[in-house]
């Protein structure tokens, strides 16, 4: 397997009021191979969304990616590039699909337009030669009447149509890396589901790696080879799917399947996890998840680092060093 | 872009928008094909027996103290006064647009200082700004006027264009732009500039109001159009003196001037409504 991209302790910080930085996104490592789909989940303000910016130094002002954090494409040293070297790997070398495809299009340029724009970014080609291929992209996105699309006007497209652009624009200059931020969840369900097939059929016909940023963890099974769940700037467990699935054992990670409904099954009542997100500025000592945690116990008010719980399977949770507990965890999510 | 077409129909289907594009439009039919079929504004017919006669068959709008047919001389005077709004307003409309997309675009040291250049230009009237200009040289050639009213006239354009810019920054597809690695020409053009054409179009149109208003009286003031290229305001001033004897030499010039100006706030105003997304 080719590693397409290396993120180890990436740190995003931004000044607070009192002089003094927080960090959003603080120590995140993640590897994504060729051909592979990795999906970021956790709830909004977990610095998912961030970390992907920060892929692409496109952390808004005034935040900044710190010292010590390494972002490597291939060979290329994302942290080292500046000017035109940064807009080259921009779209060329990672694509990103953002959440809104109602907000994400210019409104005055028609689709083919946007989508030959993308392409000349990055490739000295004809204006007819972007439109043939910015046709040929709108065919392989699954959008019906693809020469006449090319002429229309965001507003004359649908939601999930407008979606297929957006992934036809990331397309545009052939990346190996796709970064959807959440790229379903202004669109119907229906839609939904024909969207992520898009994605996953792109996926293997061109090879690429996918980056799958979701809240959802119903999108994620089967869609994702491998995840990873944020919590509060960290990554706070690792598994390839099914093994996540199987055994969810982050206290976090059980919090999030408890309060997801599901159709089969006995009938049972959600279980929320308590309390809410703390904002950066006011993320507990030790582990972060301790106010909310129901299995929070003395050694959580030190800092747990992520800890192999089984074969491929990490967690930055206390638990993991307790073989019995480990064996209770099990036992409980099977 | 669609939305042209798409704004220009709606300040047609406002009542106001129409009455003030069809005069307009009437305007400078009249301003192109006039002269063709009308006499020749310098020419003085008969300074003894013609000189102030009333509005007639021969001279619908009566003759000046010189003789001079009087709607030549508005008619030529709208050519001129038309032609100079334009003209000022494209330059200062270019001036503003670029100045506002820099200063949003760059923000920062570059924002603030060119917008505090900006608030301390704004201190002063425009007015006070052009007499200075104008009163030192003998005789101001047409074209100088024209960039002068041009060059003093985009400060409060690029307030507006700026505050656009800084909404439009925040857009998703221009933050959806950059991630695809978009330069930043190419953003500063077809993002952000294309984006802010409304406000740009509704500020132009509204300019020329200005500029007319201004036009005619720095001509009044003698410092504007010199004769005997017939303007407006320069017509108003040399009616001074026969004001009470021929009144019409005066009055013309004045009603093309009240209307000219109402037309173009008519079709700003009309054509703000149409482009404003909150609707009217």
């Amino acid at each position: 397997m080719t590693r397409v991209l290396d993120v180890r302790d990436l740190s995003v910080s931004f000044p607070a009021a009192d002089g003094r930085r927080f960090h959003p996104v603080d120590g995140v490592s993640l590897t994504l191979d060729r051909g592979e789909t990795l999906a970021l989940v956790g709830e909004s303000g977990c610095g998912k969304s961030l970390t992907s910016l920060a892929l692409l130094r496109l952390v808004p002002a005034p935040g900044r990616v710190d010292a010590g954090s390494v972002i490597r494409l291939g060979d290329t040293d994302v942290l080292a590039l500046k000017g035109e070297a940064l807009r080259r790997i921009r779209g060329r070398r990672i694509g990103m699909i953002f959440q809104d495809p109602m907000t994400s299009l210019n409104p005055v340029f028609t689709a083919g337009d946007q989508i030959a724009e993308g392409i000349r970014a990055h490739f000295r080609v004809s204006k007819s030669e972007a439109r043939a291929r910015a046709l040929r992209l709108l065919e392989e996105v699954g959008i019906p009447d693809p020469e006449e699309r090319l002429d229309a006007y965001p507003h004359q497209l649908s939601g999930g149509m407008r979606q297929r652009v957006m992934i036809a624009i990331a397309l545009a200059a052939e990346p190996e890396i796709l970064v959807a931020d959440e790229p379903t969840t202004a669109l119907d369900v229906t839609v939904q589901a024909q969207i992520l097939e898009v994605l996953d059929r792109l996926r293997r016909s061109r090879g690429m790696a996918v980056l799958l940023i979701t809240h959802d963890l119903g999108i994620v099974a089967g869609r994702a080879d491998r995840v990873a769940v944020m919590y509060a700037g960290q990554i706070v467990e690792e598994a390839g799917t099914a093994e996540l699935f199987a055994h969810p054992s982050h206290p976090y990670t059980q919090g999030l399947f408890a309060s997801v409904p599901r159709i089969t099954g006995p009938l049972r009542r959600l279980t929320p996890i308590r309390g809410t997100v703390p904002p950066p500025t006011e993320w507990p000592s030790g582990c972060r998840f301790r106010p909310r945690c129901p299995q929070a116990f003395d050694k959580s008010v030190l800092a747990p680092e992520l800890m192999p719980v089984g074969p491929g399977h990490r967690m930055r949770c206390w638990l993991a060093e307790e073989p019995a507990a480990q064996v209770e965890l099990s036992r409980r999510s099977g | 872009m669609t939305a042209a077409p798409e704004a220009l129909r709606s300040v047609w289907r406002a009542p106001g928008g129409r009455a003030g594009l069809a005069f307009l439009l009437f305007l400078v039919l009249l301003a192109l094909a006039g002269p063709l079929v009308l006499p020749d504004p310098v020419r003085q017919f008969d300074l003894v027996e013609l000189a102030g006669a009333p509005p007639g068959p021969d001279h619908p709008f009566g003759t000046d103290q010189l003789s001079r047919d009087v709607l030549s001389r508005v008619v030529s005077g709208a050519r001129v006064s038309l032609a100079v709004a334009t003209l000022a307003v494209a330059l200062s409309v270019t001036l503003g647009a670029a100045v506002g997309l820099v200063a949003g675009y760059q923000g920062g040291a570059v924002d603030a200082a060119l917008m505090r250049l900006v608030d301390a230009a704004l201190a002063v009237p425009r007015l006070f700004l052009l007499l200075l200009v104008l009163a030192v040289p003998e005789r101001v050639p047409l074209v100088a006027l024209i960039v002068l009213m041009g060059a003093t006239g985009w400060f409060a354009t690029s307030r507006l264009i700026r505050a656009e810019v800084l909404r439009l920054r925040e857009e998703a597809f221009v933050h959806a732009a950059e991630a695809l690695g978009a330069s930043g020409r190419r953003i500063i053009f077809r993002h952000l500039l294309v984006n802010s054409a409304g406000p740009l179009l509704v500020a132009a149109t509204l300019g020329v109001g200005d500029v007319i208003l201004l036009e005619a009286g720095l001509s009044f003031l003698g410092l504007g159009v010199q004769p005997p290229t017939p303007s407006w305001g320069g017509m108003i001033l040399d009616a001074r003196s026969v004001l009470v004897m021929a009144p019409w030499v005066g009055i013309f010039p004045g009603i093309a001037i009240t209307l000219t100006v109402l037309a173009t706030n008519l079709v700003g105003d009309a054509l703000r409504d149409a482009l404003d997304p909150r609707g009217a």
